[in-house]
């Protein structure tokens, strides 16, 4: 056997016990791994309806079959539970070198269960797992846990990832960091983890992957990489600009959020795009990723008044450093959104989301809906501490600080945007789907991504379905609902079994997609994977996720849409007089995914997938 | 005699271990970074990856300490290598190396270090942006240098100045 260890480590935390168990190889040869195998063991061994944070939820984190192997991008875990945020299943994806490190460790999964009596993290270092007194962590940052994990254990080498102060202090889209700048981000997995009293694990594995056919594992791996090194975006394009790339052409058509998704254009994109990164001189080098070829990941500093004036941390010895970002997103969600051009005042407030532990998506925006609050009159200057006016780079930083400890208005603002603004009297300014706040794509200018937004499974997110690569990129019109319910169907299926749960980046996909992957599958595993197979374990995992929501309570109604995407057109540019067309596309959507009006799978569609007994 | 050798542009590296995990492969069948001879060091915080791996160093220190003459010089690629079957597993070789760049293998009890895969350094193709090379180079005796500051006493003036 090769590509899956064959193993994973059970953690009770209040039995204080690690044990090792064999992997269930059904259901890793049906769900392949990663998100997939996650979410086949949180469905088989956690009641939907729990709630996110109590001891019954469980944390798991899977690798995939091509994780720590020299595919490219086969660098990623997710971390599988209960969202904090949302309530739904979620799947929260990182990449860096803690999933490497696992599987070089003998492991293809970690389940969590239960709660530490008091602060813990775990070491892992090949076959010994030990569970770890954390007290003397409690309260500081990822970067300090990092650095006092590997002083404690001795060991340099150790990788570790972690939770915040905010994750401790069940901000509710805290997230799990590693490798410093490197996040399963969304849905709020580092408060699942805080309420676990799990601090960290730290992982140092020597043993390795193996592969069952090395010949044609490497022929494939090489013939992937080769394809990556041509394609325009993952060969040259993310390597030059990051994900920043995205900006400048979004805005063009009218789709970057902007003011809370009042507008659809931000006057000030010119100052926080890629080009003025790389003019600015804050730019300092790109990085990858584990096995990654494309070396997205922007190196950055702040330096001289910038950094005089948004420095607002107590480790102040951190801002000497470089560190890691912005993405197009987090410069989207702490910029336009916020109305703020200042890219020191963008890169400190990243700065601080890693290194308080928090996803700077659900943040931005949840200080978006704040701003937009205050425009209104409903929160005050007195009550915030400062005037929380959109654009205020001051008011951006100070509130994501305020936000990790649970300060003042951050004690608020840590409930995330919907609950933020339902508790405030106005719902309608939350921006996001199931508790979960947009990404950097309007979908009243791009209609594919409000139907990926509507029907996620885990909440608003960009990342299941990207119809604006076919949208903006490509040759679709983005105006359009036709064939739009097909393509985010394809997208999902495609990106859940072929990335997601074999352990690779899925911004492999605009060079790399099925028919390249399927090989490496196959050769890794030993089992003989056709595409048809992989599109079928995609297909399956997404329903299985969706089972999962339907008995948590989540029903077609949550399929939505904000009121403001649906009736409100931004004003001007060029998607000005635009919304939503969700109702044209939906039912489609339901239809061709073999589920009855109400958007519950019917049990044809499960016996096809295998799921009939579930 | 001038070889080809492997020459390291740092400023190319984006830290991506695609090099490490040719070396263990090619070592060990696995995807085993813990065995490659190559390593990228991530000094993250000055935004700098280094890669680095034996030289193949005229002096060869590692060569000199063996007790048993275990590491020898391949004719064709001017690699220093491990003689696997004459190493007696006694480390001092890796105590000898300046550079951390020879290693001892706790499974096999030998010493192991990079030679240069017979004159195909699987690193160097599997880096992907350029920033390991092949390359024939004039010899340079690497540690020639040092050794006049070490002859001259520069250490135990270094030592003595606190410095």
């Amino acid at each position: 056997m090769g590509g899956w260890t064959g193993q994973l480590l059970r953690v009770d935390l209040a039995a204080g016990r690690a044990t090792v168990e064999p992997l269930n190889m059904t259901w890793a040869r049906d769900f392949i791994g990663g998100r997939g195998l996650g979410a086949r063991y949180l469905y088989a061994e956690t009641d939907p309806r729990v709630e996110p944070l109590a001891a019954e939820n469980k944390l798991i984190f899977a690798t995939g079959p091509l994780t720590g192997t020299n595919a490219s991008c086969g660098a990623r875990y997710m971390v599988v539970t209960k969202g904090a945020l949302t309530g739904a299943i979620t799947t929260s994806n990182s990449g860096g070198h803690w999933g490497p490190e696992l599987k070089f460790a003998g492991y293809d999964m970690i389940i969590v269960e239960g709660r530490a009596a008091r602060p813990v993290y775990l070491w892992i270092y090949d076959d010994q797992a030990e569970i770890k007194d954390a007290g003397r962590l409690w309260g500081k940052t990822t970067w300090e846990t990092e650095d006092a994990i590997r002083e404690e254990v001795g060991v340099p080498d150790a990788v570790v990832a972690s939770i915040g102060p905010a994750g401790e202090r069940l901000v509710r889209f805290a997230c799990i960091v590693n490798d410093r700048h490197r996040a399963a981000g969304r849905s709020g997995v580092g408060a699942v983890m805080g309420s676990k009293n799990l601090k960290a694990i730290a992982v140092r594995g020597t043993r390795g992957v193996t592969v069952a056919d090395p010949r044609a594992f490497l022929e494939a791996a090489w013939a992937g990489k080769a394809r990556m090194a041509k394609n325009p975006v993952t060969g040259s394009g993310f390597a030059r600009f990051g994900t920043l790339a995205t900006m400048d052409p979004i805005n063009e058509v009218g789709a970057l959020p902007t003011r809370n998704h009042q507008h659809g254009q931000f006057e000030g994109v010119k100052e926080i795009g890629a080009g003025a990164l790389k003019k600015s001189g804050r730019l300092l080098t790109n990085k990858a990723c584990f096995a990654c070829t494309i070396a997205c990941g922007r190196v950055t500093r702040v330096t001289g008044a910038g950094a005089a004036r948004y420095t607002v941390h107590t480790s102040r010895k951190n801002w000497r450093m470089a560190a890691e970002g912005p993405e197009y997103e987090n410069a989207w969600s702490l910029g336009a959104d916020c109305g703020v051009s200042d890219q020191d005042a963008i890169l400190m407030a990243n700065y601080l989301c890693n290194e308080l532990g928090m996803d700077p998506i659900s943040m931005g925006v949840t200080i978006a809906a704040a701003m937009e609050l205050f425009d209104r009159g409903v929160l005050t200057e007195a009550r915030c501490g400062i005037a929380l006016r959109f654009g205020s780079g001051e008011a951006l930083v100070r509130m994501v600080e305020a936000t990790a400890w649970r300060r003042g208005i951050g004690d608020e603002l840590a409930e995330g945007a919907m609950r933020l603004t339902a508790k405030l009297g106005h719902p309608e300014l939350f921006m996001g789907v199931k508790g979960q706040e947009f990404p950097a794509y309007d979908p009243r200018g791009l209609q594919g991504m409000g139907l990926g937004y509507a029907t996620s499974n885990r909440g608003a997110c960009h990342l299941r379905a990207f119809t604006a690569g076919a949208e903006v990129f490509g040759k679709m019109d983005r105006t359009a609902t036709e064939g739009k319910a097909e393509l985010t169907k394809k997208l999902q299926d495609t990106g859940a079994g072929t990335y997601d749960a074999a352990g690779l980046c899925s911004f492999v996909d605009s060079a790399v997609g099925p028919k390249d992957v399927v090989p490496m599958l196959a050769a890794a595993t030993g089992i003989a994977y056709t595409v048809d197979d992989v599109l079928k374990a995609g297909e399956r995992i997404h329903n299985l996720e969706r089972l999962w929501n339907l008995r948590a309570g989540f029903t077609a109604k949550d399929d939505t849409l904000p009121p403001r995407m649906l009736s409100e057109p931004p004003p001007s540019g060029p998607s000005a007089g635009m919304v939503s067309r969700l109702h044209e596309m939906l039912p489609r959507y339901y239809e061709i995914r073999g589920w009855d009006a109400e958007g519950r799978p019917t049990p044809a569609k499960l016996a096809e997938l295998g799921l009939a007994t579930l | 005699m001038a070889h080809r050798m492997l020459r390291i542009i740092p400023e190319k590296c984006t830290g991506c271990m695609q090099c490490e995990l040719a070396c263990s492969f090619v070592q060990t069948g696995r995807f085993q970074p813990s065995r490659s001879v190559i390593r990228v060091h991530l000094f993250d915080e000055q935004a700098s990856y280094a890669p680095y791996t034996c030289f193949q160093c005229g002096e060869a220190w590692c060569m000199t300490a063996c007790p048993v003459n275990a590491i020898a010089i391949n004719p064709d690629t001017g690699a220093k290598v491990v003689l696997e079957e004459t190493c007696v597993g006694c480390s001092l070789c890796t105590i000898a190396c300046p550079f951390g760049t020879i290693f001892y293998n706790p499974e096999t009890k030998k010493a192991f270090k990079c030679n240069l895969c017979e004159g195909d350094p699987a690193c160097a193709r599997a880096c992907p942006t350029g920033a390991i090379l092949y390359e024939e180079m004039p010899a340079v005796d690497w540690m020639a240098p040092w050794s006049a500051k070490v002859r001259s006493g520069y250490l135990e003036v270094v030592g003595a100045g606190g410095a």
